[in-house]
């Protein structure tokens, strides 16, 4: 796998007696969109959280970047270029909009402990946190608190606070989720644009998302995947419409 | 609109403070200004909790710790120099000081370095155990201060003079007031600078949701921890102050009554806000010496204040005037 940014060898993770991630292998390559599906309580959300360094693996390697990552913590990945959404939008609630974007520019900009320069006059954090938000068309709600905006909006600003990082590979968890039809369909052409920015590991639910972008669907059930592939060969798999596509197909 | 308000009722309290004490020299009433000089000293402990308890969200029940600290700064080294006694001879000798700007340089450095290791331990935690490690730390620095006969165990240290500041007598109870109420201003503008800054987005940041900040690339630890130094600090200048104030320093600055005392002038005054610990401070001392004159059981009703103000004025004081709509 010369080309793969991101790749994932043998994961194991056990709750109890719940294997939530069995033997799991996957990779993904730069330029591509790599979708995640599964049903719920598959263990899609797991892996993403091990993949993020919130929780560790039992076994298995993840490399990153050309390196190997199981002993980062979850802040060290992010900074190594490891952006990820949340499944429940994760944001500041108190802070505007555009706070939020800008914290994670400070991030990137490596400069966290300063002390005396207002923040909102920092055109070096303003200006780039600005161009996320009109990037993601919530440009006119910059000033709203986070909390006051709506849930679709949300989730907009989940996508710019990732694009902010300006991250060398996207994890992102059900962005769609609640997003309703209009907004699914605008989103899908954003993130069909984003994967020459960066590759994208794409958990999703909205099937009509998932085959219009993904180059490779890998599926998960019962914390195993039992098929990756393109688009058709997912859709011709029999194991698959069994275990998955059989129940809404 | 609550902005401007809440700027309005800053100026009113910001002037209120100040021109009591000074009408009170007029009238000859040098208790009452003694009194705002208390009330300069706490709210100037306040804002060093307020800016971990306001603005970082961590409920830290031990900042008498470093009131103590800065009290008993003062009056160590006072007791050594009125005493003629160097602190120590060898290997290199350093004397006491009665010169406040040396105290409350001692004061902060040793303050900071204590407030680094008990929040390198107690920032692991969270919640409950957040509270009750920094308590325990508080008291173990309080038993130590007890049993340390050196300097008056139990009995506590007097400072026969007040310690000098180049240019102010500051025997002069106005002076003194004057050079507590600058040294309030100035903490307070420097806080209201620092929550503004980078450091001041990503320490609010921690409290509204650590798992965002992870996921941003910054480690709510190192910022809190260096929040939590700063606001140790402030707090032990302010315990400085106010052992020259009392020209006496004992345990009971550094027991949990204090960090309660401390704690409560924030939240009547209304937490994460500039001037709730000022506010608070301020009606604190009032209702001590109002009621506490007539009915011995004054903190009852400072009890049930307390209590409104957690259920039904989260902004406390200042929140309240500024007409601030409760938040769901």
């Amino acid at each position: 796998m010369p080309d793969a940014i991101l790749s994932l060898s043998n994961i194991t993770k056990q709750f109890g007696s719940l294997l939530a991630s069995d033997d799991v292998t996957l990779d993904l390559r730069k330029g591509e969109i790599h979708a995640l599906i599964g049903p719920n309580g598959a263990g899609k959300s797991t892996l993403i959280k091990q993949i993020a360094g919130e929780i560790k693996s039992d076994s298995g390697d993840i490399h990153f970047d050309g390196q190997k990552i199981n002993e980062l913590d979850a802040v060290a990945r992010s900074r190594m270029g490891l952006a990820r959404t949340f499944q429940v939008s994760s944001l500041m609630p108190e802070f505007s909009v555009l706070q939020n974007v800008m914290l994670a520019r400070q991030s990137v900009s490596g400069k966290v402990f300063r002390f005396f320069r207002p923040v909102l006059s920092d055109k070096s954090l303003v200006e780039p946190a600005m161009a996320q938000l009109e990037r993601v068309g919530l440009a006119d709600r910059a000033q709203m608190r986070a909390a006051d905006i709506s849930h679709g909006e949300r989730r907009q600003l989940e996508m710019a606070v990732a694009l902010a990082l300006e991250p060398k590979a996207f994890l992102l968890d059900e962005p769609m989720a609640g997003m309703g039809p209009e907004g699914s369909k605008r989103l899908t052409g954003f993130l069909d644009g984003l994967r020459t920015q960066a590759p994208i590991l794409l958990v999703e639910h909205d099937m009509d998302a998932v085959f219009a972008l993904a180059d490779r669907i890998s599926v998960l059930v019962y914390g195993r995947i039992i098929a990756t592939g393109t688009v058709d060969e997912i859709r011709g798999n029999e194991d698959v419409k069994r275990a998955y596509l059989g129940e809404e197909a | 609109m609550t902005m401007n308000r809440e700027t309005l009722i800053n100026t009113i309290i910001a002037v209120a403070f100040v021109a009591v004490p000074v009408i009170a020299m007029g009238m000859n009433e040098p208790f009452i200004i003694t009194l705002a000089t208390k009330v300069a000293i706490f709210a100037m402990a306040g804002v060093g909790l307020n800016l971990v308890l306001g603005f970082g969200g961590l409920v830290s029940f031990g900042h008498a710790a470093f009131f103590g600290i800065g009290g008993y700064a003062a009056g160590i080294l006072a007791s050594h120099a009125l005493n003629y006694e160097p602190i120590m001879e060898s290997p290199f000798l350093i004397e006491g000081t009665t010169q406040m700007i040396v105290i409350w340089i001692v004061a902060l450095v040793v303050s900071a370095l204590v407030a680094l290791a008990i929040a390198a331990i107690t920032l692991r935690t969270s919640g409950v155990y957040f509270i009750m490690i920094t308590l325990a730390f508080a008291q173990m620095i309080y038993y130590f201060a007890i049993s340390w006969p050196a300097y008056g165990g139990e009995d506590g240290l007097s400072i026969y003079v007040r310690n000098g500041f180049p240019g102010i007598n500051t025997l002069d109870p106005i002076s003194f007031f004057a050079l507590c109420a600058v040294m309030l201003g100035i903490v307070m503008l420097f806080s209201a600078v620092l929550i503004r800054s980078r450091f001041g987005l990503a320490l609010q940041g921690a409290r509204q949701n650590p798992q965002r900040m992870t996921a941003v690339g910054i480690a709510p630890f190192r910022i809190r921890l260096v929040a939590f130094v700063i606001s140790a600090m402030i707090t032990a200048l302010a315990g400085a102050l106010y052992a020259d104030l009392n020209r006496f320093v004992s345990p009971t600055m550094l027991s949990w009554h204090m960090s309660g005392e401390i704690m409560i002038f924030v939240i009547l005054g209304g937490v994460g806000r500039l001037f709730g610990p000022l506010a608070g401070a301020a009606l604190y001392i009032i209702l001590e010496h109002l009621l506490g004159s007539v009915w011995e059981f004054w903190q009852l009703p400072l009890g049930v204040l307390l209590l409104i103000v957690v259920l039904f004025a989260r902004g406390g004081l200042v929140g309240v005037l500024a007409g601030e709509r409760k938040h769901a």
